[in-house]
């Protein structure tokens, strides 16, 4: 159960198929247009069919790249939902903080640009 | 699938999350107001499970004061097979040009993977729809609305501790 669900709810896999630019512009072409082949995703880079190959094993496994098929053709499709709950999960945190830590800079200059404009000349 | 047109394949969209929840709840989750009103939009939906059954959305009290009106979204059921397939089409009723678009198709899938696991594949098919297809797309915005991605998390969020993340 556990080693299921590691392999179900894994932030290292998604994060690592994130990790490689090559992957990074897979996700990109399929962010452009959905459900293509593995030979027309090939044409667009300088690489065997193998190691683009590869790379969406990779992408399928952490759950970014979902493939369905259409009769005898094997499709491709960017799956955002990973990398929404990383956002979610990670991200979200800390730029929140940076966000009300300005929010607070900036209460606290306007206070103080106040208590200045109170003062006796 | 395979009679479709290589167009309408590049304007499917298929979202997919695993949720630590039995395919019932899952199902009860998307076709009960009871639970649709506590994720995503949060709108109440009417589903009347069977083939040629009506689907409405209606709006929150929040969109009401945008001016949307009470029925956002509609569609007719097609299949429903719970807790298990569910598809319906799915028109967006926010504007004219919305409307202008006419009907999408929703197909929802539920799977269970393991005791207490499930996997839950949406199949948005918008040929025709481009302004839906950006929407339902899009990643996020400052006012937290965010598509299939961003309801599917918040669902997951629910159904998993009770909690949606916006609350």
């Amino acid at each position: 159960m556990v080693t299921y669900s590691r392999t179900v709810f894994d932030d290292d896999a998604v994060f690592k198929a994130l990790a490689d630019p090559t992957r990074r512009f897979l996700l990109d072409l399929l962010f452009k247009r959905d459900g293509r082949t593995l030979t027309e995703l090939e044409s667009e880079l300088a690489m065997t069919r193998f190691g683009v190959m590869k790379h969406l094993r990779l992408l399928e496994r952490a759950g970014v790249v979902v493939t369905r098929r259409a009769g005898r053709e094997k499709l491709h499709f960017l799956n955002p939902v990973p990398i929404r709950m990383i956002h979610d999960r990670w991200i979200d945190k800390y730029t929140e903080r940076r966000v009300s830590a300005l929010l607070e800079l900036k209460t606290e200059l306007e206070a103080k640009a106040w208590r200045q404009s109170q003062k006796p000349a | 699938m395979a009679t479709e047109s290589k167009a309408g394949i590049a304007t499917t969209q298929i979202y997919e999350v695993y949720i630590k929840a039995s395919p019932q709840a899952i199902w009860d989750a998307i076709t009960s107001p009871e639970w649709t009103v506590k994720y995503g939009y949060q709108g109440a939906v009417d589903f009347e499970l069977r083939p040629g059954g009506a689907y409405r959305a209606h709006s929150t009290d929040a969109m009401r004061s945008f001016g949307l009106p009470d029925v956002v979204v509609d569609g007719a059921v097609e299949l429903a097979d719970p807790p298990r397939k569910l598809v319906h089409t799915y028109r967006f009723l926010f504007s004219d040009a919305h409307k202008a678009e006419g009907f999408t198709r929703v197909t929802w899938e539920i799977e269970q993977v393991s005791a207490g696991f499930s996997r839950l594949t949406v199949i948005h098919e918008l040929e025709g729809a481009p302004i839906m297809a950006g929407m339902v797309a899009s990643k996020f915005s400052e006012e937290g609305t965010g598509g299939w991605a961003w309801i599917l998390s918040d669902m997951k969020s629910v159904l998993e501790t009770g909690r949606s993340m916006s609350t």
